[in-house]
């Protein structure tokens, strides 16, 4: 049943290219890598996608726009602006595209992105998607749970965390270039988070299939988590017996944890995350614990010192 | 002038962005600490190039930066904070960045009220350019906030942060004994 509304591409906001590579002379002192041109966005990510809705959408919330859903990203390999991604995310190649599976699993395979498309009949999940800096949005993802992934490759009793890399391409992300976090990207989560029902392998967002700067073509969503938890454009996942390293905590542990669950009561060291903004709204709104998804979410923690373990 | 009337323009056309009031609050806190910036290298620009020009343009960019310093805190207060005191104080005292922004802040206060000329003359020109010095501690205190509030990135933070120890730097060269002799020397 194809509900998906029709494609509403707005003109991406493009980093004037002057700006972009004025940026680079400072630090290189180098020629600009001839990254200037806003690359045009690939239409085989426009696909409409088949998907039916699903009862683990949140209620009651009001969709983020999709121009800004799809314009204002963080994807720091194609630079740390949120216009960058939108702007400079066209040039990955997302076919041919496959996914590594392997560790304490009886069936380590590798997947094309064509067999992940049919793993399990895909869904709608609205989601609050809220940033670790204190932005949010409410994101209709298209997708299914991770667990179905997981069933497929049976872990062993040895697989207590689950670890995802992105796509680390010199050639066409200019961000690898500088040590924002070590690259590349990884992200992880103990393995009763990831089979949880909420955990959603997302291939699309408002019916059609991922752009590049979402994290085609599939991508981590952990709606009870900092956004940066999510790991985009993921090229290989491993089940590990002992807690991986994670991008953002590796690059400043005091700042953010591997758990990084949403709590209000917990802030970052420089800033509060109390409050948030809404993308649309003008004043900002507080932050729920766990994002809103507590009565889901909570019983995975009890027990647990939240502060210690943020 | 021109930068608060693009984003003016671009408030009533839709184009600030999907998060306009942060869109707004970076702008306007950038230009500050650009024109700050830019304000301290007239002194140095004017006297390198022995031009008298540069340095007539200082108060005037020195006054337009505190035009965007008070845009970007009463934006702050009023759309982040509500207004509400206690939250505000909270913030200072907890928060790093904000504490350095309203120090920051409260140095530029009494250098914009002496601005005139009238101010100029009742301070007498000595005590005056002792007061004016602390623009340093401000422009300083400026670039801490922003390099404490960016995640990662902290290429501008930097490029500001360098400049401005440049244009200090020469100041202090200026002033130095060594320098003065040289000088007399030549």
């Amino acid at each position: 049943m194809l509900i998906g509304k029709k494609s509403d591409i707005a003109s991406s906001e493009i980093t004037p290219k002057s700006l972009w590579l004025d940026r680079r002379r400072f630090i290189t002192g180098a020629a600009a890598l001839g990254i200037g041109v806003a690359f045009p966005r690939q239409d085989a990510n426009a696909a409409a996608l088949k998907f039916t809705k699903s009862a683990l959408s949140t209620k009651g919330e009001v969709l983020t726009p999709q121009k800004d859903v799809t314009g204002y990203n963080n994807f720091y390999e194609f630079g740390t602006d949120k216009s960058d991604p939108a702007a400079y995310a066209g040039a990955m190649k997302t076919r041919p595209w496959t996914v590594e599976i392997s560790g304490e699993v009886k069936r380590p395979m590798t997947l094309g992105i064509e067999d992940i498309l049919k793993l399990a009949p895909i869904e709608e999940r609205i989601y609050r998607h809220r940033c670790v800096e204190a932005w949010s949005m409410v994101v209709p993802w298209n997708g299914f749970s991770l667990s179905a992934l997981i069933n497929r490759v049976e872990p062993t009793s040895k697989a207590k965390f689950v670890e995802f890399t992105t796509l680390a391409d010199s050639k066409t992300m200019p961000g690898l270039l500088f040590p924002y976090v070590d690259w590349p990207y990884r992200e992880g989560l103990r393995m009763d988070e990831a089979m949880h029902p909420l955990t959603t392998l997302a291939v699309g967002l408002y019916g059609e299939t991922l752009e590049n700067q979402n994290g085609a073509p599939l991508r981590l969503v952990v709606p009870w988590k900092y956004g940066f938890k999510g790991a985009k454009s993921i090229v290989r996942i491993r089940f590990l017996e002992r807690q991986p390293a994670t991008a953002w905590n590796t690059a400043n542990p005091s700042e953010f944890g591997f758990y990084s669950n949403v709590n209000p009561e917990v802030d970052h060291p420089r800033w509060t995350q109390a409050k948030e903004r809404r993308i649309g709204d003008f004043f900002r709104r507080p932050t729920l614990m766990f994002n809103g998804y507590g009565d889901q979410v909570a019983s995975l923690y009890r027990g647990m010192d939240l502060k210690a373990f943020f | 002038m021109l930068p608060a009337a693009d984003l003016l323009r671009r408030l009533f056309t839709g184009d600030l962005g999907a998060d306009p009031v942060e869109t707004l609050i970076r702008t306007t806190g950038d230009w500050a600490i650009k024109l700050l910036v830019a304000g301290l290298l007239l002194t140095p620009l004017t006297r390198i190039a022995r031009n008298p020009l540069p340095v007539r343009f200082r108060r005037m960019i020195g006054l337009y930066a505190f035009f965007y310093v008070c845009i970007h805190l009463t934006l702050y207060l009023a759309v982040d904070q509500g207004f509400v005191l206690h939250a505000i104080v909270k913030d200072i005292l907890k928060r790093p960045y904000i504490t350095f922004g309203m120090m920051a802040f409260l140095l530029l206060l009494p250098l914009a009220i002496t601005s005139t000329k009238k101010m100029v003359a009742r301070l007498g020109p000595k005590r005056w350019r002792q007061l004016h010095r602390a623009v340093y501690i401000a422009a300083s205190f400026g670039v801490v906030h922003y390099y404490l509030l960016v995640k990662a990135d902290i290429t501008w933070p930097l490029i500001y942060g360098t400049i401005l120890t440049a244009a200090l730097g020469w100041r202090m060269w200026q002033a130095m004994p060594l320098h003065k002799t040289i000088r007399a020397g030549a």
